[in-house]
C-alpha cells in the first residue's frame, strides 16, 4: 500500500523527521504513537501533501506511485485520505456541495460517471448513520460552528463517503469525550476491510482499545524507536513514554 | 488647468451649455417649483466643478479619464423587447419600469400587476402626483458640496416614481431596468428616482443597470435617488450595476428611514470604467434599522468606488454594513464607510465590515472606515480585511480530491455567497450566482 523509506523532513530549517521507515500492506492498521513534538503530525501532513514541509531525503511510494511528486488532489484521487487534527471551517461552502464535488472528482479520476443528486443523497444518508450524524449537517457550511466532536465525526463521515484505500487519522481522538470517541472508532472499524489500510496517529493509548491495530510504532524525535504489535500500546499505557525514551537514549549513546 | 478645482474645464462648460438647451425643451415644466432647484443646482455645479483627488471624498478616485471625454445630452435609442430579455427576472415580468438612456419606455414597461403600488415615470408623476412630488423631490438629496448630485438635479427630468400607500404590502417585487445604448455619440444621462413608502407599507424593489451593444461604448450615467421609508415601513432594494466596461457611472442615493422602519440595501457592482456610488442613510426616527450590503467584482482597469454614510441622528437605531469584493488584473477598489453617531443617538448599534480579495497582485484596494461617535452608550464596530484566499481552506478542499482551480472557484463563490444568500428574491439571487460563476470561469 505505502512504503516510506528513510524520510527526512524539515520546516523552516529545523529537521523534524530524521529517517522514517514504514511499510503498510493492504488491510493493515498501523498506529503511530509518540509524545508531543515527536513528528507524528508532520508525518501525516507530509503524506497528505502539505507544502510547508520540505522533504530533504528519502522516498514514499503509494500504490507504486512516487507520492512526494503528486499534488494533494492527486493523492486523494489515488485513494489517500487524511482526517485532519484541526479541520478548518469554510464559510459559504456547504458540506453537501463540498463532498459531492470531491466525490465526483475522484470518480472522474477512476473513469467512473459523476454521481447525480439522487444517488449522492442515498449514499450520504447511509454514511451519515455510520457516524450518527443528522442530515442537517449536509446543508451547513463545512465545519462552521461545529463542536470539536462534530468536526472529527465529519472527517470520518467524509472518509466513509470517499472510500479511500489508505486512511490517515491525525490525532482524531484528541479532545474527544468517550461517547464521541466510540462513535469515531466505530465508524473506522466499519470501514476496515482486507483492501483498506489505516495509519492511526495518536497521542493516547485509549483510542487503540477501540481501534485495535495490527502494528504499533513509537515515534520520538523524528524516528521510529520501537515497533511491535497491539501489546506495545498496552506496555506504553502502563510504563509511559519515558522509560522507552530513556532506554533508547542510552542505546543511542 | 486649475489644479485646485476641476472647474472651468471644457467638460464643465459643455454641461452648462447643454443645460441652456435642456431648459428650452422643458415646455411647461420650466415654471414648476422643481425647476428652481434645477437652476440652483446648475449654478452650484458651475461653482463646484468636478472633484480632484485633493478633495477628501475623492482622494483615491481619480476621474481624469472621465474629464477628457465629451458627451451630449441623452436621446432615446431604439431598443426592442428581445434585447432586454436577458435582464428580466422570473416573477417580475408584469411589474417593471424600463428606461432607455434615462428616458421612460412605455413600450418596454409592463405594469399589469401593480399590487396597489403607484409606479410610473417621474415625468408623468410631476403632473399626476404633484403633491407627493413637490413634498419630497429634491428635499433630501443635498448637492451643495456634491457636484454629481448637483448635475443630476440640474438635468433631472425622468426616472422612476414609486409611491406605496399606507398599509400597502406589495405582494410582488417591482423591477426598475435602466438600459443604456450609445450607438453613435457618447451621451450623458441623469435618471432621478423618487421612492416613497408611506407608513406600515412594504416593498421589494430590484433596480438593474445594463447596456445593449458592445463593451467599448462610452456614456455617462449619473443616477440620483431619494428614498423615504415612512414609519414602520419596510423597503428591500437590490441594485445591480453592470454597465459597459467603458462607461462612467455615478450614483447618489439618499435614504431617510423613519421610526420603526427598515431599509435593506444590496448593491452589486460589476461594470463601468469608473463607478462611484455614494449611499447615504439617515435615521429620522427611533428604532429604525438598515442593512447595507455590497458586492463588487472588478477586472481590467476598472475603478469601483463605494462611499457610504450612515447618520445615526436618533437613539435606538441599528445599522449593519457588509461590503465584499474581488479585484482582478489592474483594477482598483475604494471603500469608504462613514458612520456618524450624534450626541442624542444613545443605544445605537452600528457594525461595519469590508472584506476584499485581491485575485491579482496588480490590483489595489483602498479601504477606510470613518466612525465618529458622540454618544457614550453605543455598540459600534468596524473591520477591514484585504487578502487572498486562505491557503488552509484551499489545502482542505484539495486534500479531498478537488482540483486547485475548482477549489479556488468554490472559495470565491463562497466568499460572494455571504452576500448573495441574504438576497431574499430567489430569481435575483440565482441569476447573480450564475453571473458570478460565469465571470470566474471566463
Amino acid at each position: 500500500m505505502i512504503s516510506i523509506k528513510n524520510l527526512h523532513a524539515s520546516v523552516e530549517g529545523t529537521e523534524i523527521l530524521k529517517g522514517i521507515n514504514l511499510e503498510v500492506k493492504p488491510g493493515e492498521v498501523h498506529a503511530v504513537m509518540g509524545p508531543n513534538g515527536s513528528g507524528k503530525s508532520t508525518l501525516a501532513n507530509i503524506l497528505a501533501g502539505r507544502e510547508e514541509y520540505e522533504v530533504t531525503e528519502g522516498s514514499v511510494s503509494f500504490l507504486g506511485n512516487d507520492l512526494l511528486e503528486m499534488a494533494p488532489e492527486d493523492r486523494a484521487r489515488e485513494g489517500l485520505f487524511l482526517a485532519f487534527q484541526y479541520p478548518v471551517e469554510i464559510p459559504g461552502v456547504s458540506n453537501a456541495n463540498f463532498l459531492k464535488t470531491a466525490l465526483n472528482a475522484i470518480r472522474e479520476h477512476r473513469g467512473e460517471d459523476a454521481m447525480d443528486a439522487m444517488e449522492f443523497l442515498k449514499l450520504v444518508k447511509d454514511r451519515l448513520q455510520l457516524v450518527e450524524m443528522d442530515q442537517k449537517f449536509l446543508q451547513r457550511s463545512v465545519n462552521v460552528s461545529f463542536s470539536g466532536g462534530e468536526k472529527k465525526r465529519n472527517e470520518i463521515f467524509q472518509m466513509a463517503v470517499l472510500e479511500p484505500k489508505l486512511g490517515i487519522l491525525d490525532e482524531t481522538d484528541s479532545g474527544l469525550d468517550i461517547d464521541a470517541l466510540k462513535i469515531v472508532a466505530n465508524g473506522v472499524n466499519k470501514l476496515r476491510s482486507p483492501e483498506r489500510s489505516f495509519i492511526v496517529v495518536t497521542h493516547y493509548q485509549r483510542l487503540l482499545d477501540y481501534i485495535v491495530p495490527d502494528f504499533v510504532h513509537v515515534l520520538a524525535k523524528g524516528k521510529i524507536i520501537k515497533s511491535g504489535g497491539a501489546e506495545l500500546a498496552h506496555y506504553l499505557e502502563e510504563n509511559g513514554y519515558d522509560e522507552l525514551l530513556n532506554a533508547n537514549g542510552k542505546a543511542a549513546a | 488647468m486649475n489644479q485646485e478645482k476641476n472647474k472651468n474645464l471644457a467638460l464643465c462648460d459643455a454641461f452648462i451649455r447643454d443645460f441652456q438647451s435642456f431648459e428650452t425643451q422643458l415646455n411647461g415644466q420650466s415654471t414648476t417649483q422643481f425647476h428652481k432647484e434645477r437652476i440652483k443646482a446648475i449654478s452650484t455645479f458651475a461653482e463646484l466643478g468636478f472633484p480632484t483627488t485633493r478633495d477628501e471624498k475623492w482622494k483615491y478616485t481619480n476621474i481624469s479619464s472621465f474629464l477628457k471625454k465629451e458627451f451630449s445630452l441623452a436621446a432615446s435609442s431604439k431598443v426592442d423587447k428581445s434585447q432586454i430579455e436577458p435582464f428580466l427576472f422570473d416573477g417580475m415580468q408584469k411589474s417593471r419600469l424600463v428606461f432607455v438612456n434615462g428616458i421612460f419606455s412605455a413600450e418596454l414597461s409592463s405594469l399589469d400587476e401593480n399590487n396597489g403600488v403607484v409606479a410610473k415615470s417621474l415625468e408623468a408623476a410631476h403632473k399626476e402626483n404633484k403633491e407627493v412630488v413637490e413634498k419630497y423631490l429634491a428635499q433630501h438629496l443635498i448637492f451643495s458640496d456634491q457636484p454629481f448630485a448637483a448635475l443630476n438635479t440640474a438635468f433631472a427630468r425622468d426616472g422612476a416614481f414609486i409611491f406605496v400607500p399606507r398599509n400597502t404590502i406589495a405582494a410582488q417585487p417591482l423591477h426598475l431596468l435602466f438600459i443604456s445604448s450609445s450607438d453613435s455619440v457618447p451621451f450623458h444621462s441623469h435618471p432621478r428616482n423618487l421612492i416613497v413608502l408611506a407608513e406600515s407599507s412594504e416593498l421589494q424593489l430590484v433596480e438593474s443597470r445594463h447596456f445593449v451593444g458592445d463593451q467599448e461604448q462610452i456614456y455617462f450615467n449619473n443616477f440620483a435617488a431619494e428614498i423615504i421609508v415612512g414609519a414602520n415601513a419596510k423597503l428591500d432594494l437590490v441594485r445591480i450595476q453592470d454597465e459597459s466596461k467603458s462607461a462612467f457611472q455615478f450614483s447618489s442615493l439618499q435614504a431617510k428611514v423613519d421610526r420603526d422602519a427598515h431599509f435593506s440595501f444590496t448593491g452589486v457592482d460589476l461594470g463601468g470604467s469608473i463607478s462611484r456610488n455614494d449611499t447615504n442613510i439617515e435615521f429620522t426616527g427611533e428604532n429604525a434599522g438598515a442593512q447595507l450590503l455590497g458586492f463588487y467584482y472588478a477586472n481590467g482597469t476598472q475603478l469601483l468606488d463605494n462611499h457610504t454614510f450612515i447618520d445615526h441622528a436618533v437613539p435606538h437605531c441599528n445599522s449593519d454594513e457588509l461590503f465584499k469584493g474581488f479585484m482582478d488584473d489592474q483594477s482598483h477598489g475604494v471603500f469608504n464607510g462613514a458612520v456618524l453617531v450624534r450626541p442624542d443617538a444613545q443605544k445605537t448599534n452600528a457594525f461595519q465590515q469590508n472584506q476584499a480579495i485581491l485575485i491579482s497582485k496588480d490590483a489595489t484596494v483602498d479601504a477606510k472606515p470613518e466612525l465618529e461617535i458622540f454618544a457614550d452608550d453605543v455598540l459600534c464596530s468596524h473591520g477591514a480585511t484585504i487578502g487572498e484566499i486562505q491557503e488552509e481552506h484551499l489545502f482542505y478542499l484539495r486534500s479531498r480530491g478537488i482540483g486547485e482551480e475548482m477549489a479556488r472557484a468554490m472559495l470565491h463563490i463562497a466568499f460572494a455567497n455571504d452576500i448573495f444568500e441574504r438576497i431574499k428574491i430567489e430569481s435575483v439571487r440565482e441569476k447573480l450566482e450564475d453571473e458570478i460563476i460565469k465571470r470566474f470561469s471566463e
